[in-house]
């Protein structure tokens, strides 16, 4: 039995979380689980439902079937995962790397902390513009200081097997700065005792580093390692912005690229929504994965 | 114990929020477009019930994008006369611009709530007028004995399939070739003129190729749209006549692509992907860079502003048959509209009507399908370019592309695979062959 002031109390709560809630409800949850019913249809996204003259029409599995077995799904696939093997190990160490140099007391800090983020707040647009400038073949400074040391640059953005790390680096250079913040933070929480005692029994930096700054880092790691997974496998507007939707070739077609041209060129709604289901799929099985992993080589206590 | 429990609580929320992200792309543009909509939605839904007399004033809402920026203010003239000739029709113009204007008509479309009458690219046009959401406009035809021939063949010709007249043209652009008479000049090569064949039109571009590394002969995209019209002037297609199949990797169009990759590749008349590294097309050719270049009236303001140097147009030179294309937006009108009389009135004047043409003409906004001479006649005397009717002979050889209903993503693999053999990644009968499985595989005819 509800008291009367147990009773005030829920309906306080309840009126509070009313206004978040309902967004919540509305532009998220609903569309969530009316994905999934689409997911099920070959529904055109443009005719409205009648259900009894059959638009549109219930397939089943028909879509996601279709995606599994065609060349494309494991193609767009393909691409993603050269986008990973890039892009995780680069922003890791990238990121340790600022962190590290951030992490100190020269003067003027505060400034250099800003110019690290700076990226990080600047809209896809524009760095997607400044990027197809900077990698571009006869004009571009990255080629021109390749250039001063006798390399040849490809012609990046322009061709097959370069468009990919192109996007990656101007990825890099964007994301650099949010997760050197994380990193930063993990830095800060280090108790400083711990490389006192290494000091006193003459470890040097290399082995402070590895032995002290790394494992106590590892949740930090573990968070980025996460959300990077996740952040590639939606990899869409560098991709849309830089390489006008595909790149050559198709080089750099990715998934969600695909669903939004299903769901909103296409006018396959139901084939797209198909498709981002089995992209989330995707993304679950890597994090579940791991999740199960992290107990080999995450630290929590320090 | 509580941290799995926390972890597990964790990747449930790294999976809502996976799919609330993807979700949020149509939701939020859905909420856009309730909210832009929303302010006249609440007006005509009053007047939007069949008019009882015919004194009760009706209101067509209007959605476009073409009118948006620079051109808003040429729709209101033309929405003002017609108003005036139509005292009991208003009209509620809703400019959408062109980046959110597809993706939000297809959501007001699905919920039932599209205006009266809207404007359509010829791609989007294909899809909406094959999945029965547009009215069928040839029992007004004939209800108002409208007369056909005030408006191009083709161009409405366009817009319509199996006996069916989905829309109206409403602007209209075609393509040609424009080409810098200086550079032919300093090349010694003879001007283009209507009876150029391939062959004197890679002559020239080879011709002005040669004067230097920097500047080249020709640029013709290579993507759905050129390749379609290129292949029909070598007798080529890349249907079947009755549309039932696809002939994508016959003789005549390899040997079509075959020149263009060429072009690229072997001669280098035209630059590469790399050579161009981001420089427009319009800009190599302002920058007296570039010969020829074959593209749409479009570029006749940009050009007339911006070149100091002599330029004319010719028709597009053939092989063995000439053939032109051009663009076009369509004026449609919703199925469900309730007042559907009114909205084909706005659109008829829209899109055949002297006074439209005329405000049209005067703007330099594109051109009108229409064929009253004297419109015709102030659109020619105007100069650059000197041969401005060639504008007009074009329109003599105007092939029409397929209205199929994935005509999207057909143009999207065709678009692929065309360039696969651009870049050399294979050869142009390679190319062809594979994008004659894969259009089979996926395109429904």
């Amino acid at each position: 039995m509800l008291t009367h002031r147990n009773r005030r109390k829920w309906l306080t709560i309840i009126l509070f979380l009313l206004p978040s809630s309902i967004g919540l409800l509305v532009f998220s949850v609903i569309p969530i689980f009316y994905s999934l019913v689409i997911s099920f249809t070959d529904w055109n996204g443009l005719n409205p439902w009648n259900l009894a003259a059959g638009t549109p029409d219930f397939l089943g599995f028909g879509n996601f079937k279709e995606i599994l077995a065609g060349e494309e799904f494991w193609r767009v696939l393909k691409n993603t995962m050269y986008y990973i093997v890039l892009y995780i190990p680069l922003i890791l160490v990238a990121s340790v790397l600022a962190a590290v140099l951030l992490n100190n007391t020269y003067k003027a800090i505060g400034l250099y902390r800003v110019v690290f983020f700076i990226p990080v707040l600047t809209s896809w647009v524009a760095a997607a513009l400044i990027w197809k400038w900077l990698l571009s073949d006869d004009y571009g400074p990255i080629n021109a200081i390749l250039g001063f040391v006798g390399i040849d640059g490809p012609a990046w953005l322009q061709d097959r097997t370069w468009a990919m790390p192109g996007i990656v680096f101007a990825s890099i250079w964007k994301d650099m700065g949010f997760f050197a913040l994380i990193m930063l933070g993990g830095l800060q929480g280090i108790n400083p005792t711990y490389y006192e005692a290494a000091n006193i029994d003459g470890a040097n930096f290399w082995s402070r580093f590895t032995r002290i700054t790394l494992p106590l880092l590892s949740p930090m790691l573990f968070f980025v390692l996460v959300i990077c997974i996740i952040n590639s496998f939606q990899l869409f507007p560098q991709v849309m912005i830089m390489t006008q939707d595909a790149g050559p070739y198709g080089s750099t077609q990715v998934m969600v690229e695909r669903i939004y041209k299903y769901a909103f060129k296409y006018y396959k709604m139901g084939y797209a929504s198909s498709f981002s289901w089995i992209l989330f799929v995707i993304i679950f099985a890597f994090t579940i994965v791991q999740m199960k992993l992290q107990r080999k080589w995450v630290h929590y206590d320090s | 114990m509580s941290k799995t429990r926390l972890l597990k609580a964790l990747s449930f929320i790294l999976a809502v929020a996976l799919i609330a992200s993807l979700a949020a792309c149509s939701g939020s543009k859905s909420n856009n477009g309730n909210g832009s909509a929303s302010p006249s939605q609440a007006s005509p839904s009053g007047s939007s019930s069949a008019p009882a007399s015919k004194d009760e004033i009706v209101t067509v809402k209007f959605g476009n994008f073409s009118g948006s920026g620079d051109t808003a203010k040429y729709l209101d003239q033309m929405k003002a006369e017609f108003e005036q000739a139509n005292p009991n029709i208003k009209i509620e113009i809703e400019t959408i611009a062109y980046g959110d204007y597809f993706t939000q008509m297809q959501t007001r479309v699905a919920a039932g709530q599209a205006p009266d009458a809207y404007e359509l690219n010829y791609e989007n046009f294909v899809s909406y007028a094959k999945k029965g959401v547009l009215l069928d406009l040839n029992p007004l035809f004939d209800a108002t004995q409208f007369d056909k021939s005030s408006l191009n063949a083709q161009a409405l010709n366009a817009f319509s399939s199996d006996g069916v007249q989905y829309g109206m043209p409403g602007s209209f652009s075609n393509v040609l070739l424009i080409y810098n008479k200086e550079l032919f000049e300093k090349a010694n090569a003879e001007l283009p003129t209507k009876d150029w064949t391939w062959k004197e039109f890679d002559d020239a571009a080879a011709k002005i190729r040669a004067l230097d590394k920097n500047t080249f002969g020709v640029f013709q995209p290579i993507q759905f749209h050129e390749f379609y019209k290129l292949v029909q002037q070598n007798n080529g297609s890349l249907l079947n006549a009755d549309k039932t199949a696809f002939t994508v990797n016959t003789p005549e169009n390899v040997e079509t692509l075959q020149r263009l990759v060429d072009r690229v590749r072997t001669t280098n008349v035209m630059p590469t992907q790399a050579q161009l590294s981001g420089v427009g097309d319009w800009d190599l050719f302002k920058a007296g860079r570039l010969g020829m270049i074959v593209t749409g009236v479009w570029a006749f303001s940009d050009f007339m502003q911006n070149i100091t140097f002599e330029w004319d147009v010719a028709v597009e030179p053939g092989n063995k048959q000439k053939a032109t294309h051009f663009f076009s937006n369509g004026l449609v009108i919703n199925k469900d509209s309730k007042v559907a009389n009114a909205a084909f009135e706005w659109i008829k004047f829209l899109s055949s009507s002297k006074e439209a043409a005329k405000i049209r003409v005067d703007a330099g906004w594109e051109l009108p399908a229409v064929t009253y001479p004297d419109v015709l006649e102030a659109y020619l005397s105007m100069t650059p370019p000197a041969n401005r009717q060639a504008v007009f002979d074009s329109l003599d050889y105007l092939v029409t592309p397929p209205v199929i209903e994935q005509f999207g993503e057909m143009s999207d693999i065709l678009g692929i695979h065309l360039t696969a053999a651009s870049e050399g990644a294979k050869s142009a009968q390679q190319a062809l062959d594979d994008a004659q499985k894969e259009l089979t595989e996926k395109i429904k005819l």
